[in-house]
């Protein structure tokens, strides 16, 4: 199986047609990181999750996953990669358990159906495992969906607004989330507009307007601070 | 069984358990395809006798709109909540994913024309039963062939925004090949006096368009689905 601890952004580019959606983008997330995309709506924070996904190809530049490339791993390569989505990944129609399970399988998980009972008592939904996911509140399927990303194991996980509808308790219990994959080398990506709960949790931030990234300023001051200060220097 | 066979096999599974809860597609796709039938029936027959010839176009009509009302709204269903891309993440060969897509639209097609033949054979008094293998097998290679483009361009479409309309503008020219050869076979066999022959020779013209619509499809879906 192929396995990385880092992941380089190598002046990755997305373009449509004429219009620029990223524009040299680069970084690099180190085993244990968690990196904020902060940015407005349409900065490009989702096409370069979408790109370090392997879901859309980069117009310009490469993304590494130590010293791999997606067009030379593949499949193997996505087995390592957990996406949480804006919008959640799950079957409305299936419940908890089958959604969960139908991905293990999808993943080739040995014992599929042991992995989500896990999961579901992780997320604390072992009682409501067998419910359709169309009838938990939005904090129940972003803590599905969570555990759906994570349910293999990936090295690199990927976040678009994980905080979106979540209560604080919700967030903090997401964050504790975080904090433990963290601990487990597992790189984190996330791109959110939620800077007061992000505040702390980032190894490193990106800020991107435009499409493109802008330099994070020398201040000190809050995340909120530093994200204003970065978007009005720009 | 291979990784290839399992993964459409689960997805193949999983679409039918969602659609055997909701039946939304199924049901809004049977009562559109009778609609389209009784209309045309509407039109067609005068006191109780059909025009001449009009059945068979009547059917593979019938077939082509119900099968993109249930394209449309199968894909819709894995666009609501993006999981078209949580499908596309999965460490699984992406021409399996699309294959398993393709089989469970195959199934719910087979499951419309089962209800769509016998009212076709009822309204327009067309010989259903005369050579009904030769029936079933004509309409299986034309329903593969224009579900195999159509399963390709409707996840293709699934995030324009103008999806609804798009897909019928870029399906319909594109099977046209398959809806002739179709209806010319299906003809073949209604008219007074069946010439198997002429079937045999449309039938076979569907059996290439299967093979080179499905080898396309699965040749392209992954490079078109990550550009």
């Amino acid at each position: 199986m192929s396995d990385f601890d880092t992941v380089t952004a190598d002046g990755v580019g997305r373009h449509y047609g004429r219009r620029r959606a990223l524009t040299n983008i680069s970084f690099t997330a180190r085993a244990g990181d968690i990196v904020g995309l902060l940015g407005h709506n349409g900065a490009g924070k989702s096409t370069l999750l979408s790109i370090l996904g392997t879901l859309l190809a980069a117009s310009t530049g490469v993304v590494r996953y130590g010293g791999m490339t997606s067009a030379v791993a593949g499949a193997s390569l996505r087995a390592r990669i957990g996406m949480l989505g804006h919008d959640l990944f799950l079957y409305p129609e299936l419940s908890a358990r089958e959604n969960l399970v139908f991905f293990g399988r999808l993943y080739d998980m040995p014992d599929a159906a042991r992995a989500a009972d896990a999961a579901l008592e992780r997320a604390g939904l072992s009682a409501r495992a067998g419910d359709l996911v169309s009838s938990f509140s939005r904090g129940m399927r972003q803590r599905v969906a969570l555990e759906r990303a994570l349910l293999h194991g990936p090295r690199l996980l990927l976040l678009d607004e994980p905080f979106t509808g979540l209560d604080q308790a919700s967030a903090a219990a997401l964050v504790g989330r975080l904090r433990e994959e963290q601990a487990r080398g597992v790189v984190t990506v996330l791109a959110t507009h939620d800077l007061d709960v992000v505040d702390g949790l980032l190894s490193e931030v990106v800020f991107l307007q435009g499409g493109k990234r802008v330099a994070a300023p020398a201040s000190s001051g809050t995340l909120r601070d530093r994200y204003r200060e970065a978007m009005h220097a720009s | 069984m291979s990784a290839f066979l399992r993964v459409a096999a689960l997805v193949v599974r999983k679409d039918l358990t969602v659609e055997v809860r909701s039946l939304e597609v199924v049901s809004t796709t049977l009562f559109f395809a009778v609609t389209v039938v009784l209309i045309f029936a509407f039109g067609f027959v005068k006191e109780g006798v059909p025009m001449d010839g009009v059945a068979a176009a009547i059917l593979w009509i019938t077939v082509a709109f119900s099968g993109t009302l249930a394209l449309g709204r199968t894909f819709e269903r894995e666009r609501q909540a993006d999981t078209l891309r949580a499908l596309m993440l999965a460490p699984a060969d992406r021409p399996a994913l699309y294959a398993g897509k393709l089989v469970g639209m195959l199934l719910l097609m087979a499951l419309v024309e089962l209800i769509l033949v016998p009212l076709v054979g009822l309204l327009f008094q067309a010989p259903i039963f005369r050579a009904p293998f030769r029936l079933a097998g004509l309409l299986a290679a034309g329903t593969l062939g224009f579900a195999a483009i159509g399963t390709l361009f409707a996840a293709m479409l699934v995030r324009a925004r103008s999806r609804d309309v798009l897909l019928p503008v870029l399906l319909y020219p594109m099977t046209v090949p398959v809806m002739i050869a179709g209806v010319r076979g299906t003809a073949a066999l209604f008219q007074p006096q069946p010439d198997a022959g002429m079937a045999q020779f449309w039938f076979a013209l569907l059996v290439f368009f299967d093979v080179v619509f499905v080898t396309l499809a699965l040749w392209t879906f992954e490079p078109l689905m990550t550009d």
